[in-house]
């Protein structure tokens, strides 16, 4: 213990600290979106008409919004909707990307050439455009908006993973491998996808918070969860004509997106960090 | 120059052609017949003749390379069609609502650049100071909030409690004030911290000291030689970050109910106005070819090496 305060080391305590801090507050949400499985009291659908705009009380801890649902039921299932489906996202765009990756750094030739076509082509084209495009050709909703993120997103990874490639494969011990007559999948599992699956987590931690932002901002402009579903970008615009007499209503989700891409996007830094990655990954 | 300029040209063309093909695809499959969606705005009961005569009208009976083709004259011609909802030309409304956007889009970036140049400048000219702390964690901060929620809370903040600001519509530069504000605060934030680290890489180059041993103020280090070797990076992330912007743009339009394209597209999105959407894509595929050339000649300005290079090359 005693090396950790030389005075070469305090960054690396800062960073851990900070690592630390992001982790528990992964572990506090996972938990509070599992809690929401079980135990919840209310019904986050029922309209209770009697019961609408109530303030906080031990019944509703956070009150009820314009058609009598309970807040903090509705605001616990949303974080669900939003980090459920940005995760969903995201993890299908890596189960798409790295393998896209891996053989067209490998294998180059004409596989690569096509693949580097049609990834100019996604850059030369903002995403977000794309994404509003597909939506639009799909029709709104939730499941088509994962779709375009994930059309949008999977060409960052495999780009990521192909550079990554193309220097590792140059090294000794790919060409050893390859000597040793191991087939191309073998080498592609087994020693290029660990030295690439570091650089790609750390972008997708920092991903993540913008995916979550970018589902809310759809749902809540009415083109990704629709209105009965509680996602927190879609609570916004349902209270919406509802702030000036209770702003709470406008708070809350407000402030659990808020609170929640902070946390991602902390976790990617300190990832990113930790594994030493370089700028190359933060555009 | 000019031979990058063409390929990049191709690049985005060829995609613009693909992404036409696949959304002309989409339209003819999508559920629903657009002959209906068309005869169904009036909101009339129609008979069986009037669907066919519509569909011989509009070319739906044809083979679908063949309507793809006619589609593409037509849009060579500017002619994208006619709204499925309103009847009016796909390319009047858009041009319609385009300056409206352009306006927001020019008013955002002026709120980013009084943002992010002062607070850029002195957060690495005094590195580590009060002030850098502070733009650090605005910075921090503006990456976690939702445009659209930092925009329901100026217009609560100023439209409803202050009663200061218009917070709906399009009328007048001042209606302009809160859309631009939101939008040019959600942005900042990335370019404050860009442009620190790229000043404070500036700062440490050769051409600054040799400046300094020329005896130049500081000021005229700064502003002639430090900011213009800095800005560079800022651009190439501007041009990336483009889509995040346009994206801004359609959440914020919808937000204040402000008369752009953004809200335009969105609203035909609901109403599954297909001619609208395709319009939309080929105005923007047009307007980020145009950011993308002019982020490429901006460099040739900023940095006096690349002239230099060319002209070594030849």
């Amino acid at each position: 213990m005693r090396e950790l305060s030389t005075p070469a080391i305090p960054k690396r305590s800062k960073h851990s600290w900070q690592g630390i801090i992001a982790f528990l507050f992964v572990l506090i949400t996972v938990m509070a979106s599992i809690y929401a499985f079980g135990w919840l009291k209310y019904d986050p659908n029922t309209t209770d008409l009697g019961d609408r705009l109530q303030e906080i009380s031990m019944l509703h801890p956070l009150g009820t919004d314009h058609l009598g649902r309970d807040v903090l039921t509705r605001l616990l299932l949303g974080g669900q909707q939003t980090l459920g489906y940005s995760l969903l996202a995201l993890g299908a765009a890596l189960l798409i990307g790295i393998p896209f990756g891996l053989i067209s750094g490998y294998s180059r030739g004409w596989i690569d050439r096509i693949f580097m076509r049609i990834a100019d082509g996604f850059l030369s084209f903002p995403d977000t455009i794309v994404a509003i495009v597909l939506s639009g050709l799909l029709g709104a909703g939730i499941g088509n908006l994962v779709l375009a993120i994930v059309i949008v997103k999977w060409v960052n990874y495999a780009r990521l993973v192909r550079s990554t490639v193309l220097s590792e494969a140059q090294k000794d011990y790919v060409q050893i491998a390859r000597t040793n007559g191991l087939s191309p999948a073998r080498i592609m599992r087994r020693h290029l996808l660990p030295h690439v699956i570091g650089h790609v987590l750390v972008l997708a931690s920092l991903d993540l918070g913008k995916i979550i932002l970018l589902i809310s901002a759809f749902s809540y402009i009415g083109l990704g969860a629709q209105p009965p579903t509680p996602e927190w970008g879609a609570m916004l615009n349902d209270s919406r004509p509802y702030f000036q007499s209770r702003p709470e209503l406008m708070i809350y989700p407000g402030l659990a997106i808020v609170s929640v891409v902070l946390l991602a996007n902390m976790l990617g830094d300190y990832l990113r960090d930790r594994f030493d990655v370089k700028r190359e990954v933060q555009s | 120059m000019g031979r990058i300029l063409i390929r990049k040209f191709l690049e985005t063309f060829g995609f613009v052609l693909f992404i036409t093909f696949i959304s002309f695809l989409f339209i003819r499959m999508a559920p629903g017949d657009p002959v209906l969606t068309i005869l169904n705005v009036d909101e009339l009961s129609v008979s069986q003749e009037q669907v066919e005569a519509l569909r011989e009208e509009m070319g739906f009976n044809q083979p679908l390379l063949v309507q793809y083709g006619q589609w593409l004259l037509d849009f060579v011609r500017l002619d994208f069609g006619q709204s499925y909802v309103t009847g009016q030309p796909v390319m009047k409304m858009i041009m319609g609502g385009l300056p409206a956007t352009l306006e927001l889009t020019g008013g955002a970036l002026v709120i980013m650049l009084l943002i992010a140049l002062p607070l850029g400048s002195l957060s690495a000219l005094y590195r580590n100071s009060w002030i850098d702390q502070v733009s650090r964690l605005l910075s921090i901060i503006g990456a976690a909030i939702p445009s659209f929620w930092l925009g329901l809370i100026l217009i609560d903040l100023f439209g409803v409690r202050l009663g200061w600001l218009p917070t709906m519509g399009r009328d007048g530069w001042i209606s302009l004030l809160l859309p631009s504000l939101t939008l040019g605060l959600a942005i900042s934030s990335v370019y404050v911290r860009l442009l620190r680290s790229s000043l404070l890489d500036s700062m440490g180059q050769e051409f600054v000291r040799a400046a300094r041993a020329r005896g130049y103020s500081e000021a005229r280090i700064f502003w002639v030689h430090a900011l213009r070797h800095s800005l560079p990076p800022v651009i190439t992330v501007f041009g990336v970050s483009l889509g995040s912007l346009i994206g801004g743009v359609v959440v914020v339009e919808v937000l204040f109910a402000y008369p752009g394209i953004g809200k335009l597209v969105v609203d035909s999105i609901r109403q599954r106005d297909y001619p609208l959407i395709q319009g939309y894509i080929l105005v923007m595929a047009a307007l980020v070819f145009v950011v993308n050339t002019l982020v490429d000649l901006s460099y040739r300005y900023l940095n006096p090496e690349m002239k230099l290079k060319e002209r070594k090359a030849g």
